[in-house]
């Protein structure tokens, strides 16, 4: 039998061994990391599970003691039913859906071309292009989102050419519609898909395509047999990356897309800042967490896939 | 030379890419408010901005958050990219590599929603981090550009030579020497892309500062955020000529910087 003493210098003598400079580094951005981010993200899952409170915090506790020894825990599934049975919500999902998946798409059949454009022209030239594929991307976002309404405003610079030409007579509207959003998407994220789809179509090898034209392919037969199948894990990454952020953006569908292109990072906006309903804005925020892992995991198991085939 | 496609779809491509933005520098000097009639040559623009006391405070404000967040976020990013590429399988390192680049996807409303609610809850607790202040900001920030910064850290410390840090342990260096003296000079330039890219990010953010700012931490980025709801203004042409031209001259500086020392170390 130990004394108690004994134990706990031993123990002391445990932790202090564990506690070496390479657990320290570990522990550092650890912490930071839990703190930070995991925590806020179970305290939201905590509150989407609240109901609302006209009070400060106003939500309610899920934990309650009553009576100093009964341990209540209180589930409250509304927000999420509230979600699924508003119209406005489930109009939602739908537009941001539709937007982010049209600005994909829309993303690929410009970048895909860049790409290849680029992937196709001397090595010199290749570095300074694709360099000046990100330059714009450190200017600040905002500043390429109000490009966008220069260009599109009703006294914008495309609507006041289109007037000196005589070409309309009433400004078109161009801006505060969900094609204003998806341009701005597009020219935001752009750089996002033409990297992957660059390094995808660099390592294709001009001979398999020679070759094809040589055996009396037409160009078009070429490019679907040949380059787009070799492609594929650019054109999937480079979907992921722009359709991730487009789905959860709200710089842009606020400024660019007018009252109705109510997107879902609008609507966790407007419920938690003008509605003031926290719990409401937490099971959104989940829901728009459940769409954005989707592809993700969608994209992971298809490179998995792609990866033990080749073994 | 001769017409080919590749060319026409590149020069199609480019001009999508800067003719907006070459938009906003060319009418940032014109005189009349208005998009629709080119005046006359002015400064005026830029005389407006930089007598306006509001946007140079909130620029100060911003700059000073990102200055900070860069830095911490630079250590802790390089702490953890060498964590994940150097140190040996540890309990919970697919859980730290998981939570670490989890922020590049995460919707920025749902970060800085959740981020407050931390906040609140921990005033409540500890009184601390205090809502008005600028630290709040500048934690969310660094929360945000961690991520970036290891992944950014983390490729150029797998594509580096092992071979040297080996060959300084086998010659009796500890750890900590052999990365100050060998892995931190190769792995620099990556260190100060991955602080100019912080910096970036943090003085472009503005969904999570809304979120979590209080009232006497009002960033740059609010401000533009706030005017541009109401349209077009020939202030924020001139504000973002100017940081175009700051942040664009910061980049090419980098660039001519490490191309000159790759050719010089190439000859060397």
């Amino acid at each position: 039998m130990y004394r108690i003493e004994e134990r706990i210098i031993f123990l002391l003598t445990k932790l202090a061994r564990k506690i070496s400079g390479r657990n320290l580094i570990i522990s550092i951005p650890f912490l930071w990391i839990f703190l930070f981010f995991i925590c806020p993200c179970l305290i939201l899952i905590q509150i989407s599970f609240s109901e609302s409170l006209i009070a400060s915090p106003p939500y309610t506790s899920l934990v309650d003691w009553i009576s100093g020894h009964v341990l209540q825990i209180r589930i409250n599934l509304e927000n999420y039913m509230f979600l699924f049975t508003d119209e406005m919500y489930i109009r939602g999902f739908i537009t941001s859906i539709l937007i982010a998946g049209t600005s994909t798409i829309c993303c690929l059949l410009i970048g895909f071309p860049m790409a290849y454009a680029i992937a196709r022209t001397h090595e010199k030239f290749r570095s300074i292009l694709l360099m000046l594929v990100v330059l714009p991307f450190w200017t600040s976002f905002l500043i390429r989102v109000y490009a966008w309404i220069m260009l599109l405003s009703p006294c914008g610079f495309i609507n006041s050419l289109l007037m000196k030409f005589h070409l309309v007579d009433v400004p078109l509207q161009l801006l505060n519609n969900s094609f204003a959003a998806c341009i701005g998407i597009v020219y935001a994220y752009l750089p996002f898909m033409i990297f992957p789809l660059y390094n995808a179509i660099e390592k294709i090898d001009y001979a398999l395509i020679e070759a094809a034209y040589d055996l009396g392919s037409s160009p078009i037969t070429a490019f679907f047999s040949i380059v787009v199948p070799l492609s594929a894990p650019g054109i999937y990454a480079g979907s992921a990356l722009v359709f991730v952020p487009a789905i959860g953006e709200f710089v842009i569908p606020e400024l660019l897309g007018g009252v109705q292109t109510l997107t879902i990072g609008r609507l966790v906006w407007n419920e938690f800042f003008e509605n003031m309903s926290w719990p409401t804005a937490a099971s959104l925020s989940i829901v728009l967490l459940i769409f954005v892992v989707l592809p993700i995991v969608f994209t992971q198991r298809r490179r998995e896939i792609e990866v033990l085939t080749k073994e | 030379m001769r017409f080919r496609w590749s060319n026409c779809i590149l020069f199609l491509g480019y001009l999508f890419l800067y003719f907006p933005l070459i938009c906003i520098v060319v009418y940032s000097f014109n005189e009349s408010r208005f998009v629709a009639s080119w005046t006359r040559f002015s400064l005026k623009w830029y005389k407006v901005l930089i007598s306006n006391p509001i946007i140079l405070r909130a620029t100060l404000t911003s700059i000073k958050i990102a200055c900070f967040s860069a830095t911490i976020s630079v250590i802790l990013g390089t702490m953890a990219a060498i964590i994940i590429t150097r140190f040996k399988r540890f309990s919970g390192k697919t859980i730290f590599i998981g939570a670490i680049t989890a922020p590049l996807v995460m919707p920025e409303v749902i970060m800085g929603l959740s981020l407050l609610m931390l906040f609140v809850g921990m005033e409540k607790i500890f009184g601390w981090p205090a809502r008005s202040g600028v630290c709040a900001v500048t934690i969310a920030h660094i929360t945000l550009t961690l991520s970036y910064v290891t992944m950014l850290v983390q490729a150029r410390l797998q594509d580096m030579d092992k071979a040297i840090e080996e060959a300084a342990l086998d010659l009796g260096a500890s750890p900590i020497k052999v990365f100050f003296v060998i892995t931190l000079p190769i792995i620099s330039p990556t260190i100060i892309l991955g602080w100019l890219l912080a910096f970036a990010l943090s003085l472009d953010d503005v969904v999570i500062a809304s979120f979590v700012a209080g009232p006497g931490a009002t960033t740059l980025p609010m401000i533009v955020f706030s005017s541009l709801r109401f349209g077009i203004s020939p202030e924020i042409n001139a504000l973002a000529t100017i940081l175009m031209t700051v942040l664009s001259i910061g980049v090419i500086i980098f660039a001519v910087l490490t191309y000159k020392k790759k050719t010089w170390n190439k000859e060397k």
